[in-house]
């Protein structure tokens, strides 16, 4: 038990925790924009997965990392409108839909790795993006190499955190983001366009997925597997309502997400053999579970959370 | 006066085959008070929906100081210097004042303009005595608050015209002066503003000119509304005379309902305080007072929906133990819920299932299990007809009904079965006048029957005409019972709003 207490204390269990944390802050703060302004997108598992999939894929065939994240947040986005056409514009049931993007975006990344790569005994791989030290910050003891001594998409993320809130509290557009999410019908009064701020929100939470997927597959693993998101989009949902849908809070959500689950990854290592692994990997699920049940009490949900806005309904 | 503000000539608006305004022409002079006055129904509402751009006008034009203007969305509303209040606010609870007043407003470099938008807001307060806290957020707010900052949101986008619909059917009477005093400083100072309202008397306080519709048409118009009778202005309104039933004398029996010391917790609003209170045979007891001060739990707690923490409830001389809707039906109560919609009837179910809902599990609607679809027909059929309800049919979807023919059915549902005790929350909300006068005869059938009745309301002249004594409450206390032959709206007034409380200090 001491020795894994020893890996805790270590830089690399530090930085474990923040680049596992990564692609769960872009997913939660890209459901939070979603949801905030009242529309609860499911379809986030099967997002992450096929931006996940066309970034590994523009890097590969390319050679450029940029591109394919710039492929992935454009496919998050695009699936992102495919939602919102459903939920916001033709005002279809958000959990149906949602599902259902989920399962069209997983059976098109199938489909498309399968098109392009061929049937493969070894997946093929690529060289993902390398750590970035940043000079003089990455020399601070400890929380240097822990924290400046990653990949920039994990340096994004922790720009995307203070960004996001800022976007959301202190700008006209977050505002309206907010308020269409709580009373459309006020916003509409105040000559706010409901549908578009509800498009550019869900398509900006896509964007967000579409990054999150990038990492996965081209920082994390540096290859396309299906089981590459492994139910962290479904994690992200819980941790947008653990977070009380509040970018501060989200983020910190995924943190103590990411720590339970290095924690258990560590375990997994430390000689506690005659344990099955499986037993492991699960705690960082049951912690979620836990943690919701607690938590979520006395979280409230945006007032129009689900609710489609139809201008004639009085 | 000066030319018009605003001016609307000839406005059309059909829904289907429905006319909901035919040729309606208005006019709103700067520093004018118009009122709007007609029953429900009579297109007071889709006319300023025509005005505010909700919806388009088949025919006719709006003038905006001789500029013929086209009025789209209520963006082109606002832009126009044209604000609405409207009967349901339109504001996010959980955002702050503020930013229910920012939202849709350009800010600074791409960042909200709080300071500008504080230095707005104080200005507004000032110049027309509406205070509010910009931070508090609005959930936090009374509704007198809440519409104070309806207002304060349509003066911070501009607006020189101002309409008010229906605004004082949610305010105590202290707060119907203060909001009185708030319009006349605003018109003093150039702004228009139309005041709708099927309340005479308001009417007659506050507005210097008044259009009369009915049937979405111009009935008449008063242009001294101060010196015109009431009557004069209801029969304008109703297209005939309108005489508000007599009251006679009644001599009060036994107890039907008792509450001994009731108090109740952890209830969505305000929680009752040691509540007492009885009505007998043959009386009607009203209970006033400014919506949520207890109203909704002391009709909860009667009708066995919830039940006390503690106190002792009777109903016709037999002690209520479990506290269940069946329970109190069982022992003789019939209920009518505040609102029809959502805990009166099932909307998307036919009539007549909602008609015997309550009693679907007794001997006259079920057998061994088994619903008894003829018996349930034929008995909605024969309430249709005993109550003049308009409708197709018992089959037809029971939310497609008026208010005025749910609010007939939900009363003949209860009155079928002879209850001993009667609690009906805001029984004519929302319903014409001629509507209003039947519910009203039936209660006072009711009474002279030997039922004992709680009227819960808002409306004090309503409850005046109608209920031998009245109990006001305040804070989910019985802050006073009056009878209401020694009773007036001023006296009311005082207790609604806790000042005739004033030793009860601790």
């Amino acid at each position: 038990m001491s020795a894994l207490f020893e890996q805790i204390l270590q830089v690399g269990f530090l930085a474990a925790i923040i680049r596992i944390a990564t692609p769960l802050a872009f997913a939660t703060l890209g459901e939070m924009f979603s949801e905030r302004a009242g529309v609860l997108n499911l379809g986030i598992e099967g997002i992450m997965l096929l931006s996940a999939m066309t970034g590994f894929t523009a890097a590969s065939l390319s050679g450029s990392l940029w591109l394919g994240v710039l492929v992935a947040v454009l496919t998050g986005a695009l699936m992102g409108a495919l939602h919102a056409l459903f939920t916001v514009a033709l005002g279809l049931s958000q959990h149906v839909c949602g599902i259902g993007v989920t399962l069209f975006c997983s059976g098109l990344a199938y489909f498309l790795y399968r098109l392009i790569f061929g049937q493969q005994s070894v997946p093929p791989n690529i060289k993902g993006f390398q750590t970035l030290p940043i000079p003089v910050l990455s020399d601070i003891p400890v929380l240097g190499p822990a924290v400046f001594n990653q990949f920039s998409l994990v340096y994004m993320a922790i720009i995307a955190i203070p960004l996001a809130a800022f976007v959301l509290y202190r700008t006209p557009w977050g505002l309206s983001v907010r308020m269409v999410g709580e009373n459309p019908r006020a916003a509409d009064s105040a000559g706010v366009g409901v549908i578009a701020t509800r498009f550019q929100a869900v398509i900006l939470g896509g964007a967000l997925m579409g990054l999150a997927g990038a990492f996965l597959s081209m920082a994390q693993f540096n290859a396309f597997t299906f089981g590459v998101v492994s139910g962290r989009g479904w994690v992200a949902i819980a941790l947008v309502v653990f977070g009380r849908w509040d970018p501060w809070r989200s983020a910190g959500a995924a943190l103590l997400f990411a720590f339970v689950d290095a924690l258990q990854l560590r375990m997994q290592a430390s000689g506690l053999g005659h344990i099955p692994y499986e037993a492991f990997l699960m705690l960082p699920f049951i912690f979620t579970i836990v943690a919701m049940a607690v938590m979520s009490r006395n979280a409230v949900a945006p007032s129009a959370l689900l609710k489609p806005f139809r201008r004639e309904e009085r | 006066m000066s030319a018009p503000l605003i001016e609307m000539r000839g406005i059309t608006k059909s829904f289907g085959a429905v006319k909901a305004n035919e040729a309606v022409d208005l006019s709103v002079a700067p520093g004018e008070i118009l009122g709007l006055l007609g029953e429900n129904g009579a297109g007071k509402t889709t006319l300023m929906n025509v005005l505010f751009g909700a919806y388009a006008p088949d025919a006719g034009e709006i003038l905006i100081q001789g500029q013929p203007v086209r009025i789209n969305s209520s963006a082109d509303a606002l832009a126009a210097g044209i604000g609405m209040v409207h009967q349901h606010f339109h504001l996010a609870p959980r955002l702050s004042v503020l930013e229910n007043l920012l939202i849709g407003i350009a800010g600074k470099s791409g960042r909200i303009d709080r300071a500008g938008g504080l230095a707005r807001l104080n200005e507004i307060s000032r110049q027309h005595g509406l205070m509010l806290d910009p931070d508090l957020p609005v959930s936090a707010l009374s509704v007198g608050e809440q519409q104070r900052l309806e207002i304060v949101k349509a003066l911070f986008r501009g607006a020189r015209l101002l309409i008010l619909d229906e605004p004082t059917a949610v305010l105590a009477p202290t707060e119907v002066d203060g909001l009185f005093s708030a319009l006349r400083s605003m018109a003093l100072q150039g702004l228009g503003i139309i005041f709708i309202s099927h309340k005479l008397n308001e009417v007659r306080a506050l507005t210097h000119r008044c259009v009369v519709l009915r049937h979405g048409r111009v009935a008449g118009r008063v242009d001294t509304p101060a010196t015109t009778t009431s009557s004069e202005m209801a029969q304008l309104m109703c297209g005939h005379e309108i005489v508000p039933p007599a009251r006679g004398p009644s001599t009060p029996g036994v107890a039907v309902l008792t509450l001994q010391g009731i108090s109740t917790s952890h209830h969505s609003g305000m929680a009752l305080r040691d509540v007492s209170l009885s009505v007998r045979a043959s009386e009607i007891l009203g209970i006033a007072g400014v919506s949520g001060n207890g109203q909704r739990a002391l009709a909860d707690v009667i009708s066995g929906v919830l039940a006390p923490d503690a106190g002792q409830m009777t109903i016709a001389g037999k002690s209520v133990s479990r506290f269940s809707p069946r329970e109190v039906q069982a022992l003789g109560l019939g209920r009518i819920p505040e609102d029809r919609m959502t805990t009166g009837l099932v909307t998307n179910l036919p009539l007549a299932d909602s008609m015997v809902l309550p009693r679907i599990g007794t001997e006259a609607f079920s057998r061994k299990g088994l619903l008894r679809p003829d018996a349930i027909r034929a008995f909605a059929e024969e309430q249709i007809k005993a109550y003049d309800i308009r409708c197709p049919g018992p089959m037809t979807r029971a939310g497609a009904l008026s208010g005025g023919n749910l609010q007939k059915a939900l009363l003949a549902r209860e009155l079928a079965f002879d209850p001993r005790v009667l609690i009906v929350s805001q029984p004519t909300r929302g319903l014409d006048i001629g509507a209003a006068r039947f519910i009203h005869e039936k209660f006072l059938d009711m009474r002279a029957k030997g039922c004992g009745i709680i009227v819960i309301g808002e409306d004090l002249e309503e409850l005046l005409m109608l209920c031998d004594r009245i109990a006001v409450m305040y804070e989910g206390r019985i802050a006073g019972t009056l009878d209401s032959a020694d009773a007036t709206v001023a006296k009311f007034g005082l207790m609604m709003t806790g000042a005739g409380q004033a030793d009860e200090a601790a």
